[in-house]
């Protein structure tokens, strides 16, 4: 059925739109694109920063665009002195209320109070009077909460209530002392943050930033190479998004700039995450067909994400057994350096400094779990930088990304398989799993390479596979509000399945909380951004010869010469890890 | 065709009946004690434990405790009414346990009042009979009927102290005659209402009822008038008499903890008749037909909303009490739900049935512990009589209802916060539409009214839609109850139609100005309400023209001012309370009414240039038209409407740094007149701050520099002689 048309006219030019249209929506169909702070179209309304505001003939008070339906015959207008001057003094008393430090702040030049300010022409102030001030919190090794920054748009709110089924923040006190935070205003690191840093890619202004490594690391590149080896691993997504904060079109793939800017930073060495993506797929498969030979703790869910592990432990702590002890890809590729490869070489492992560049702010977090040391407590990752910060690096130093040669990765932690490149997207290490336990299970060489039905950004996607005389029953979630659904249907015994992939951020790591903040005319968790990075890898994938993991030459070598076997002793010295429940207090 | 909810309530009725009849109150004299938190705070419990001795000492069983709810004279509490059958009641002020000895040993045992307690000085003319003529707004035009009475009663030369003859806003009668065609008189202590149409009448009721003591059968409205009770035991008050009772028609009559005195008084006649119709469309135009309006401040018509919620789909509905009273100085629904809750439950319960709800709730804020427990009460004794639960009535319909705590939220009265405050989220109103006619309580459409609005489904009712929109206005029918305070003689719970002038509101039955001082405005609406400049005292109190001179209606607050208040320190006062209360959602509120309040701070202290009027000005429009929520809205209203009729007053502060009022302390300043100290050193042995010097019997002088302008010295001076400037 079509639905009922409407017709308006916005500031006297006349529409039409389908019934149930906003006002916002119906404007852009105009090409007006009216300011925003609070909306988000992923998120529930909440109709507070009132920026949006327009006048419909009528109305003695203005409409909010974001909120307000169309009615047949509404006349609106959206640029009248009074509605120009009401957003004006809006954003007035934001910044009003906002500290004067735009030039040091680490949103400068990328924030969205800054730009409205600009954009409404606020340019003296008119009713300044006292300030709000808060500590900064931080506790967190993943997450910075400065309140005194924030505008209480509310959209960290929503997203860690909504998209990630946390409900870690909320609005506290009232009025002018309204203040967002964990519950009892606890530190970040004594609340139910998971660490995902969702809030950091939402947020308007400087109001939850990650933990800034850049300057440990310009540390560590400044000490003599005999002193300090220091190594470089980079996540797949990474190569997908980094183009983007150096003016690249959306879903450029910049794999050689990246390792070439890499070295030009001064890292010794630059290995990929890749390399430990493969290795992940291979332990994993060999957990995955010893289980489902035994027929035991079934579903395998995957442990590659880390806001997934500390949702798990905190939220789930009953399917800790469910889920596969296999590390993540960075931990096994900075395990793998500070042991295989510091040996190779005859290193100290604590003479080589690992950095990982990575899509995410809880990496941060998992870096500097106590079970990713070496016995003297020496964390096997020293410093995780996420996208951002790579790219802040990589623009202070001065280097002229889009103008710098390809690179290439160096060996033997460089050689990858294109199932290794989709580890980025949701979908992707479900999909590289399928492809080496496929080959696995039916002992067949040429298993099957795509597996469209888990592509996508579809929140919870699922999938029945005939593999040999199997029927393997999968679903992969993105975002922890869909993988509550999952979990609850698994605990439930609603649904039953043999493998499931979770990956935190909605999208899966292309859109991690570490990932470049969109430009002006993108919204934060845009779906097409998601598409848009994903076909990147895909298409990278697409273009590899090795397409499957356990093909990864390198990766049967380091079998061959140092770990022997998928799932030996030593693999599961070094390449697996332990959980535990770290249930908040008052939750059960 | 026996219908099952008839049946029911005429069981439920002879069943009260006869419990009644067993207690044989109407041949015992009754004590009556107010029984409400202000009651209460004024010392209410004292004065019943006090009789409760007494009664037991005096080893009488004839005299008998009546605990009731609160009649709304606030300034004269506690109060306590004497009922000895066959004479008129009489109503005591401001007892403590001494009046109490002596009510009990004089009044009581020896049968001989005290003039000099009574309240309101109702005793300083005794009489037999009292004939109250009905001068509502509607037929006074027979007014003319009352000096013919008192023409016929001099003529007949019948003594003063035998008969007096007095007036009363509205009884509420005419719904039975068609409107002009009949007076009506209440006769009091005899508990009768007569339909006097002519010169006729009146003889025939001077011989017999004043000559013969006989009733007059013919002329008798034999269907009670829906404030007669009131009027009986309170007719003889010019507080009371000039009011109009239908909210509050049991308040300070029934005792709001015993459902059977509420039946004996008409309860649950209302919901037995719009059950046993079985027609929800047939109450909703009723109250349609009656125009009543949402008593909560929006003002939207009841009827409508109800019908919205019928219009959709869904069918699981909720309905919801409103009494998260929040305003500082509003006291009518804590008054209502602590004085007749069950008329608040009976009005709940039809509206429940109007929309098909099955389920509802009470959001009572927890600083109202005692309306609490009579609620709780109320629902525990109507779901055991079967008057809520699983077939209200026997009608065949499921409804329920449970009691949800405000945590003290100002911002929980607006009824999207309420709603999520219900569902256990923060308190903070969302964005409208959907209305939660639509969409309200878990998704669900939900119906909100206010205690008041509730209080007034029954009348409507009983005595039909047509009738309740005749009291008021042609836009909104019924009465309004106000919280009458400020500087005003008689403060109190005040309960006027609609459309009754504001000036017979605060002289009528206020009694004017405290100390007589000039009015300079009257603030209507709460905190989020305007001010109405004394000029404009002639104004009809009703939604529409309260909202064309700046204020509102609001949940019922009234502020009378004199010329010794500051209209700058009053709107600042507002403000801070709304800024306070700002629940931090939307920017314009959050911050608006933040940099507002600074803006007038820096007024009252003499530290604003005119420019900052502009601003302050430019913050309320911004503040009203962009904010989220009707309290939003609302929040510059005192600021807007002071700046409109009082402009004079800000400039004065910014540019003369003078505050007339002499309220505005940093623009205050004492000096010691030489001509008047006689150098007592009083005023310098007070002083806090040691900022007065001088020696015995000289000339003192204030040190303006250490002066904090406490004004203790100008209290303690006996000499006139520290000067305020």
């Amino acid at each position: 059925m079509t639905k009922k048309m409407i017709n308006l006219t916005i500031d006297g030019t006349p529409i039409q739109v389908p019934a149930g249209t906003t006002v916002m929506k119906a404007a852009e169909r105009l090409g007006i694109h009216l300011p925003r702070l609070c909306y988000h179209p992923n998120l529930s309304l909440e109709g507070a920063c009132r920026v949006c505001v327009v006048q419909v003939k009528g109305f003695n008070h203005f409409l909010t665009a974001c909120s307000q339906e169309v009615w047949e015959g509404m006349e609106v207008q959206t640029n009248s002195p009074e509605i120009r001057q009401a957003r004006r003094d809006i954003v007035e008393l934001l910044l009003d209320n906002h500290p004067k430090d735009c030039q040091t702040c680490d949103r400068d030049g990328n924030c969205e109070l800054q730009r409205q300010a600009y954009r409404l022409g606020v340019r003296e102030r008119l009713f300044e009077g006292r300030r709000k001030e808060y500590p900064t919190d931080e506790s967190s090794k993943s997450v910075i909460r400065n309140p005194s920054k924030c505008i209480l748009c509310g959209r960290c709110v929503r997203v860690c209530a909504e998209v990630q089924g946390v409900g870690n923040l909320s609005q506290h006190g009232r009025g002018f002392n309204t203040v967002v935070g964990p519950a009892n205003l606890s530190n970040m690191d004594d609340s139910v943050c998971i660490q995902c840093g969702q809030c950091v890619a939402v947020c308007p202004t400087a109001a939850f930033l990650e933990q800034d490594h850049t300057e440990r690391v310009w540390q560590a590149l400044s000490m003599p190479r005999d002193v300090k080896h220091v190594v470089v691993q980079v996540a797949p997504a990474i190569r997908a998004t980094l183009g983007e904060t150096f003016d690249l079109p959306m879903g450029t793939p910049v794999t050689g700039k990246l390792i070439t800017a890499l070295r030009r930073l001064g890292f010794d060495t630059v290995f990929d995450t890749n390399f430990g993506a493969d290795l992940t797929i291979v332990e994993e498969a060999t957990e995955f067909l010893n289980r489902v030979t035994k027929g035991e703790n079934l579903p395998l869910l995957t442990s590659c994400s880390p806001g997934w592990v500390s949702f798990l432990e905190k939220f789930y702590p009953e399917m800790i057994r469910y889920t596969s002890t296999c590390k993540s890809p960075m931990q096994m590729t900075s395990t793998l350096i500070k042991s295989y490869y510091a040996e190779k070489k005859g290193m100290d492992p604590r003479d080589i400094y690992v950095v990982a560049i990575m899509p995410c702010v809880a990496k941060k977090f998992e870096a500097a779990r106590p079970e990713h040391s070496l016995p003297d407590g020496t964390p096997y990752t020293d410093a995780v930088l996420t996208t951002r910060e790579l790219a802040w690096m990589i623009k202070s130093y001065g280097i002229d990304f889009n103008a710098l040669p390809d690179g290439e990765f160096d060996r033997p932690l460089g050689i990858s398989s294109g199932a290794a490149d989709i580890f980025g997207a949701t979908g992707g290490v479900m999909e590289a799993a399928l492809r080496t336990a496929a080959v696995k299970l039916t002992g067949e060489e040429l298993g099957p390479l795509v597996f469209e039905e888990i592509r996508g950004v579809t929140g919870i996607k699922e999938a029945t596979l005939r593999v040999g005389d199997k029927d393997i029953r999968i679903a992969v979630s993105n975002g922890l509000n869909n993988a509550k659904h999952v979990l609850d249907a698994i605990k439930s015994g609603e649904k039953e399945y043999h493998l499931v992939e979770i990956m935190a951020c909605p999208g899966g790591c292309i859109m991690g909380g570490g990932q470049p903040y969109p430009r002006a005319d993108h919204d934060p968790l845009d779906p097409e951004t998601a598409r848009t990075r994903a076909k990147a890898l895909y298409g990278i994938d697409a273009q590899k010869q090795l397409r499957r993991s356990h093909e990864n030459p390198a990766i049967e070598h380091l079998y061959a010469e140092f770990l022997g076997e998928p799932s030996s002793e030593l693999a599961h010295k070094l390449l697996h890890t332990h959980y535990q429940a770290r249930t908040p207090r008052g939750i059960r | 065709m026996p219908n099952p909810v008839t049946d029911f309530f005429e069981a439920l009725t002879d069943r009260t009946r006869t419990r009644l009849a067993e207690r044989g109150d109407a041949q015992k004299t009754i004590i009556q004690i107010g029984s409400a938190t202000c009651e209460h705070a004024a010392g209410s419990q004292d004065v019943l434990e006090e009789f409760t001795k007494h009664i037991q000492a005096s080893g009488r069983d004839d005299v008998i405790v009546h605990k009731t709810g609160c009649t709304g004279r606030c300034s004269k509490e506690p109060i306590v009414g004497i009922s000895i059958p066959g004479r008129p009641p009489v109503k005591y002020e401001r007892v403590n346990r001494e009046i109490v000895h002596k009510i009990f040993t004089q009044h009581i045992q020896k049968g001989a009042p005290l003039p000099e307690h009574a309240l309101d000085n109702s005793l300083d003319h005794q009489y037999a009979f009292e004939f109250v003529f009905c001068q509502g707004l509607r037929c006074n035009h027979l007014g003319g009927l009352k000096e013919s009475f008192e023409q016929l009663l001099r003529q007949h030369k019948i003594p003063e102290d035998q008969v007096r003859v007095s007036t009363h806003g509205c009884f509420g009668t005419c719904s039975e005659e068609s409107v002009g065609q009949a007076a009506f008189v209440l006769v009091r202590p005899s508990k009768v209402v007569y339909r006097v149409k002519d010169q006729t009448d009146l003889e025939l009721i001077l011989r017999e009822h004043i000559r013969g003591g006989r009733i007059v059968e013919p002329l008798r409205v034999t269907r009670k008038p829906i404030s007669q009770d009131f009027f009986d035991l309170y007719a003889d008050v010019s507080f009371f008499s000039a009011q109009n009772r239908i909210a509050m028609r049991n308040s300070g009559i029934v005792n709001p903890e015993s459902l059977e005195e509420y039946i004996s008084l008409g309860g649950f006649k209302a919901l037995a008749t719009a059950l046993s119709k079985g027609d929800p469309e047939w109450v909703i135009n009723e109250v349609l037909k009656a125009r009543l309006r949402g008593r909560g401040g929006g003002g939207f018509l009841t009827g409508q909303k109800w019908k919205l919620a019928t219009q959709n789909e869904e069918k699981t509905r909720y309905i919801i009490c409103n009494g998260d009273e929040g305003d500082p100085g509003a006291f009518m629904d804590r008054g209502m739900l602590e004085s007749d809750p069950f008329s608040v439950m009976e009005g709940m319960i039809i509206g429940a049935y109007a929309i098909g709800a099955c389920k509802g709730f009470y959001y009572i804020r927890a600083e109202y512990p005692l309306a609490i427990k009579r609620i709780q009460n109320a629902i525990d004794l109507c779901r055991a009589a079967g008057l809520l639960g699983k077939s209200v009535m026997g009608s065949g319909w499921d409804f329920d209802m449970e009691i949800r705590l405000g945590a003290g939220a100002f911002v929980c009265g607006e009824e999207t916060a309420l709603i999520r405050s219900i569902e256990g989220e923060r308190g903070q109103p969302k964005v409208r539409p959907p209305f939660p006619t639509t969409r309200g309580l878990w998704g669900k459409p939900t119906c909100i009214n206010n205690v008041e609005t509730f209080a007034n489904i029954t009348a409507i009712i009983n005595y039909g839609g047509d009738w309740f929109a005749q009291v008021g206005t042609e836009e909104s029918g019924g009465t309004k109850v106000f919280a009458l305070a400020g500087k005003v003689k008689h403060t109190g719970l005040v309960e006027v139609p609609l459309g009754t002038p504001l000036r017979d509101v605060v002289f009528g039955i206020g009694g004017g100005v405290q100390d007589d001082k000039a009015l300079k405005a009257i603030q209507t609406g709460g905190p989020a309400g305007g001010f109405i400049p004394a000029s404009m005292d002639t104004l009809p109190v009703d939604f529409g023209p309260l909202a064309k001179v700046g204020s509102i209606m609001g949940s019922g607050g009234m502020i009378v001012l004199s010329e010794e208040d500051c209209m700058v320190d009053i709107s600042k006062f507002y403000l801070s309370f709304t800024q306070e209360e700002s629940c931090g959602k939307c920017t314009p509120c959050r911050e608006g009414t933040t940099r507002m309040l600074e803006i007038m701070e820096r007024i009252t202290s003499g530290k604003a240039v005119m420019e900052d009027l502009d601003k302050l000005e430019r913050l309320a429009r911004l503040c009203q038209q962009t904010s989220l929520c009707g309290l939003g809205r609302a929040a510059p209203n005192p600021i807007l409407s002071s700046l409109k009729h009082f402009r004079d007053e800000y400039t004065e502060h910014i540019v003369d740094k003078v505050c007339r009022a002499k309220k505005c302390v940093a623009l205050v300043r004492y000096e010691v007149s030489p001509d008047l100290c006689i150098g007592c050193t009083v005023c310098a042995r007070n002083c806090p701050t040691e900022a007065i010097s001088g020696n015995r019997k000289e000339v003192h002088v204030i040190d303006q520099n250490r002066c904090v302008k406490c004004g203790q010295c100008y209290e303690v001076c006996r000499f006139d002689a520290v000067e305020r400037k």
